[in-house]
């Protein structure tokens, strides 16, 4: 199996995460069971990488258990993840909240439910505010991917990754039911090593890997009890985010070069307007789609530059409409935004999201 | 080429399974595939079902509101999926326990008696199979080539001499047809 390079395979959106992370040379995985996204530790037991690549598969005792775990793991330097739903990562915040602080690189994935509460296993977005808005306490942020697809599950595994060791912060995946449960055709990328622990040491040498003879002590610490030493760390903080703002937003746009209107819409709601905007571009209606693949840092300046030439925008959630204050934000007064969303773990249907449009936007066309 | 399919059914009769089979067919054949279950608390003694949407182009939404072909499998999913057929599209049923039979005249209609027929040979397990000949036969979006191709890529290789078995089912199903 380690020989097969670039393969194409049909599977499930957590089957690809699971895949992608023992590929990418992802050292340990760390997590509690629940739906909709069991299947990642489930495709990892069934893998067994701890006798190909040697990379940890643990069933944690708790959520909070296993972001410990993680905080625990990244401390070393080492490629640590996990995942969970909605329920479930109400009970990482604060973990999430000190692994930013202590500046660690990890990946977590949130297949999103429908909530509040224990809600419902169905699919839902209604944790973006948590997820960019910092869902634990303090001046915070998590670099937050959407992926849209399968494939997308795979190639943001390994992009989660890369930005987390880039800006030595958390990266969450966060996708929902109907993209971890469905299947698609996914080509996964090649097998890379880990690193060893002497290529850690090198790379990253604030790791903690037990300090050698010669060599400067490695704190690493969420806590800093004189506040003028903590303002520093948050100022770093803020520095380092307006970096990853200037760097790493990313976005796609479908039909926007003479789009008179908007619609805006990020992971499985994005395809679902996509048909949307195919129906209505049929009628000859001019929509254009902009998803959002990195929610934070948000695609604010795209988002007003072609809203700005258009007449109006449509933001599409699985939510109350949460990512939609973002969107209001980007555009600021210049045409008006609009909402449509459902909730509780509905998916919009695609006539829906038309009907919206035609509605709630081309009013006068009705 | 795209074709959007719904297939429905009580939970254990192979709904999900013959999906994948036809999702990976396609696959074969150099299709985008998209299969999309609906894996909530329907799947518990109600209806199962799965959306498959086979294209020469990238699939947008996997989750539709009307369809090209629905394979229905049980009374709940004629119930619920007759009127979300594409007028000109193939509605095809499982005769056995139907009471009210699809009635639509804008759609085509088939009827192919599966479960009846694989429990008088005693091939309980074949139903879906017998199925997805019958559909292939009606709409042959895939060849019967690539979906053993895809079995054969799917099953382990324990369940391999199992093949051939499919094969017949495949070609028998083929002959069930009933056009209303």
């Amino acid at each position: 199996m380690r020989t097969e390079q670039e393969e194409i395979r049909l599977m499930k959106g957590n089957e690809a995460i699971a895949e992608a992370a023992i590929r990418c040379g992802c050292d340990g995985y760390f997590g509690y069971p629940i739906t909709p996204q069991s299947e990642i530790m489930e495709t990892l037991m069934d893998l067994r990488p701890w006798e190909s690549t040697g990379m940890v598969v643990l069933q944690a005792e708790s959520e909070t258990a296993s972001i410990n775990m993680v905080y625990g793991a990244a401390g070393c330097g080492k490629k640590a993840m996990t995942s969970s739903s909605s329920p479930g990562m109400s009970l990482m915040q604060e973990g999430l909240s000190y692994i930013a602080c202590a500046e660690l690189p990890c990946v977590v994935v949130n297949v999103m439910r429908g909530g509040p509460g224990l809600g419902t296993i169905q699919p839902s977005q209604a944790d973006y505010y948590q997820s960019v808005k910092g869902g634990g306490h303090g001046d915070y942020k998590l670099i937050t991917l959407a992926p849209a697809s399968v494939q997308e599950m795979a190639d943001f595994t390994m992009l989660a990754f890369e930005l987390a060791f880039k800006y030595r912060n958390p990266a969450l995946i966060l996708a929902d039911g109907i993209i971890g449960q469905m299947m698609e055709k996914v080509v996964l990328p090649p097998y890379q090593a880990r690193m060893t622990e002497e290529e850690i040491r090198r790379k990253y040498p604030w790791a903690t890997l037990g300090k050698l003879r010669g060599q400067k002590q490695n704190i690493i610490t969420s806590l800093c009890l004189l506040p003028e030493e903590m303002e520093a760390v948050n100022l770093h903080l803020q520095a380092k985010y307006r970096q990853v703002e200037q760097n790493e937003v990313r976005y796609e746009t479908l039909h926007c070069d003479d789009a008179e209107y908007l619609i805006v819409a990020f992971g499985s709601t994005a395809r679902v307007c996509q048909k949307a905007v195919e129906t209505a571009r049929e009628q000859g209606i001019k929509v254009g789609l902009l998803r959002p693949i990195t929610l934070y840092p948000y695609p604010s300046e795209a988002i007003a530059r072609i809203a700005g030439r258009g007449r109006g925008v449509l933001t599409v959630e699985m939510s109350a409409g949460q990512m939609l204050d973002d969107v209001r934000l980007a555009v600021n007064g210049a045409v008006p935004v609009e909402f449509f969303g459902r909730l509780g773990g509905i998916v919009p249907a695609p006539d829906e999201v038309f009907e919206a449009l035609k509605t709630k936007l081309i009013k006068e066309n009705v | 080429m795209k074709e959007e399919i719904i297939i429905a059914g009580f939970g254990g009769q192979g709904v999900l399974s013959m999906g994948k089979i036809l999702a990976y067919s396609g696959l074969m054949q150099d299709k985008e595939v998209s299969w999309m279950p609906a894996y909530g608390p329907e799947q518990r003694g109600g209806t199962a079902n799965v959306t498959v949407i086979l294209s020469d182009e990238r699939i947008s939404s996997p989750v539709l509101n009307t369809y090209d072909t629905a394979i229905l499998l049980n009374q709940p999913s004629i119930d619920k999926f007759e009127n979300k057929i594409k007028p000109g599209g193939s509605l095809i049923f499982d005769g056995n326990g139907i009471t009210r039979f699809p009635d639509r005249k804008d759609i085509h209609i088939y009827r192919v008696d599966a479960t009846e027929y694989a429990a008088v040979n005693n091939i309980a397990k074949m139903m879906n199979m017998l199925m997805l000949g019958a559909v292939l036969k009606i709409r042959p979006i895939v060849e019967i080539k690539n979906v053993l191709k895809g079995l054969k890529k799917t099953l382990p290789e324990r369940h391999h001499h199992l093949i051939p078995m499919n094969e017949k089912a495949l070609q028998a199903g083929a002959e069930l047809i009933v056009k209303l």
